[in-house]
């Protein structure tokens, strides 16, 4: 029974990863693999500006998504805990709707949303408080983190809640029972228990916000380019996969130090409670 | 201590509220794709200019559109059949099996959340390319797989998890081997979530982009027909619509997956704190 389970982690999961790394410190001469070993592609990668440049944005990007959703689906995952009561049921699956709709559709639905005949626009002027269509809102880094947020937000709610809803009461009530104000016990006793929900709504979050290549294409212009944007187009029009793999290693080594310090962090609270 | 609880009261109206804006602000952008696709302009912009259903006629007798259809339900069934096949076995293997092997297997299961599909995508397309299969229907059903799996692994092992133990000891003090008590107690217990799983791993698959783009040969999946499309803005209103049909089915699959995942457990015992 362990056959399925192993072919696919082992050689769809392991050994494809196995490959990139593998690719990246090849040359690339046209054909599948490349030749020789070469460090050419991670020297470029971490030498040229241009990728500290994008590199640097995908981050702060995907800081801003994260941080904007973790920070507004907390009081959802707040009230489905504690407050939702017979709602909540149904209130769970509202949230967690739209996580099982076309990604594509979502980021489409602000394209048609932030247009400059688009939705906006016409609703601000149609309601007099413009008088003018404006460019200001497609194709601008604040387009992406927008979009981008809102294509996330479901992810973020479900680990909080979690977290949140195992908190035993009794540390709640006992709390209070010593005498702290409702937003003391809040601050010192529930925000720190649900501190590793946080962290891995953050992580959710963050990881297929950093790679993503959607989100800027249809609603970024070319001032949002993102590092995943890079890497498809190593494997597409740039037709350079060794580079196009090296830029995935160091993406995935991002990804580790942000896990490595998510991990630290959860530690460090989990130590305190 | 009364005017307290009147206070969280009064904090859970506030929240209260504060949801309510939350989901509209989660459902209003999804919601203006059938919004304007009922709407007789090319433009998706206000005031709105009546009522039509030409885009939809446009849907009907489009070889393209139909042809990415069946290409995404054929990807989606098999992709779902074998994401679901491996979520039952690496969950039931690593609460039963108790080999380290099992544990490190269903450890990696999970491991795709933690990388960006564009390097799922890449990796597969390496991989596809060196045993020779190259972009095609087997190398999409291969990325979806992995896609779907962690969502698969983690529906049917917490379904396993919550059969009591003693119905598998019953079975195994009874005599059953393990692959019998597996085949007549587990699985038959387990089928609601198996169903379940299924339709949420077709869902991905169907719905699924980032992976796919990589990996598509010249037949293209439903996902990619909507991008290609997105080039031409005469095509807006005809994507729209697409789009509508898309989240109708999406909406219903995922809710009847919801029903099925909570459904059938009662036989066995009532689950406490059930959140539906």
């Amino acid at each position: 029974m362990l056959l399925p389970g192993a072919i696919v982690t082992f050689l769809l999961i392991l050994f494809a990863l196995g490959l990139v790394l593998f690719l990246a410190f090849r040359n690339n001469d046209g054909s599948l693999l490349g030749t020789g070993f070469s460090l050419a592609n991670v020297l470029t990668v971490v030498s040229d500006p241009l990728y500290w440049t994008v590199t640097l944005r995908s981050l702060i990007i995907a800081a801003l998504v994260t941080l904007a959703t973790v920070v507004t689906a907390y009081p959802v995952a707040y009230y489905l805990a504690f407050h939702a009561g017979r709602r909540r049921g149904l209130l769970l699956f509202l949230v967690t709707l739209p996580f099982w709709t076309s990604y594509l559709l979502r980021v489409f639905a602000w394209k048609i949303v932030l247009a400059y005949n688009g939705v906006l626009n016409s609703a601000l002027i149609e309601s007099g408080i413009w008088s003018e269509p404006t460019l200001a809102f497609l194709n601008t880094p604040a387009a992406v983190v927008v979009t981008l947020a809102h294509a996330y937000a479901p992810f973020a709610i479900l680990p909080i809640y979690v977290a949140l809803d195992t908190i035993p009461k009794s540390l709640i009530e006992a709390a209070s029972d010593l005498g702290a104000r409702p937003f003391t016990s809040f601050r010192r006793v529930v925000l720190p228990n649900s501190m590793p929900g946080v962290l891995a709504a953050a992580l959710v979050v963050f990881v297929p916000t950093v790679g993503d290549y959607v989100t800027p294409a249809l609603v970024g212009g070319p001032a949002s380019t993102m590092i995943g944007t890079l890497i498809q187009a190593q494997f597409g029009k740039a037709n350079d996969w060794p580079f196009g793999a090296a830029l995935s290693v160091c993406v995935m080594l991002v990804i580790l130090v942000v896990v490595l310090v998510a991990r630290g962090a959860d530690r460090r609270f989990g130590s305190r409670t | 201590m009364k005017a307290e609880r009147i206070s969280t009261k009064q904090d859970g109206r506030w929240l209260g509220l504060y949801v309510l804006a939350y989901l509209v602000f989660l459902y209003l952008p999804v919601l203006l794709i059938p919004l304007f696709s009922f709407n007789d302009s090319i433009q998706a912009a206000f005031p709105l200019q009546g009522f039509t259903l030409q885009w939809y006629a446009t849907l009907h007798g489009n070889p393209a559109l139909s042809g990415a259809l069946e290409n995404s339900l054929v990807i989606g069934v098999m992709a779902a059949s074998g994401a679901t096949l491996c979520g039952i076995t690496v969950s039931y293997m690593d609460l039963y099996g108790r080999s380290p092997m099992a544990a490190t297997i269903s450890a990696i299961a999970r491991l795709p959340i933690l990388i960006p599909g564009v390097i799922v995508g890449i990796s597969l397309l390496i991989l596809v390319n060196l045993v020779g299969l190259g972009p095609s229907r087997i190398a999409i059903v291969l990325g979806h797989i992995l896609v779907a799996l962690p969502t698969t692994v983690v529906i049917m092992r917490s379904r396993f998890a919550a059969i009591p133990k003693t119905v598998r000891e019953a079975a195994l003090d009874l005599g059953a081997s393990d692959w019998t008590t597996f085949r007549r107690v587990m699985l038959p217990l387990s089928l609601p979530a198996v169903l379940s799983a299924f339709m949420l791993a077709f869902l991905i698959s169907f719905d699924e982009f980032i992976v796919v783009f990589f990996l598509a040969g010249t037949e293209p999946t439903l996902p990619l027909y909507i991008w290609s499309q997105l080039r031409f803005p005469r095509s807006l209103p005809t994507v729209m619509a697409l789009g509508t049909v898309i989240l109708a089915v999406s909406f219903v699959i995922a809710g009847t997956a919801e029903v099925l995942r909570h459904r059938g457990l009662g036989a066995v015992r009532r689950v406490p704190a059930n959140p539906a």
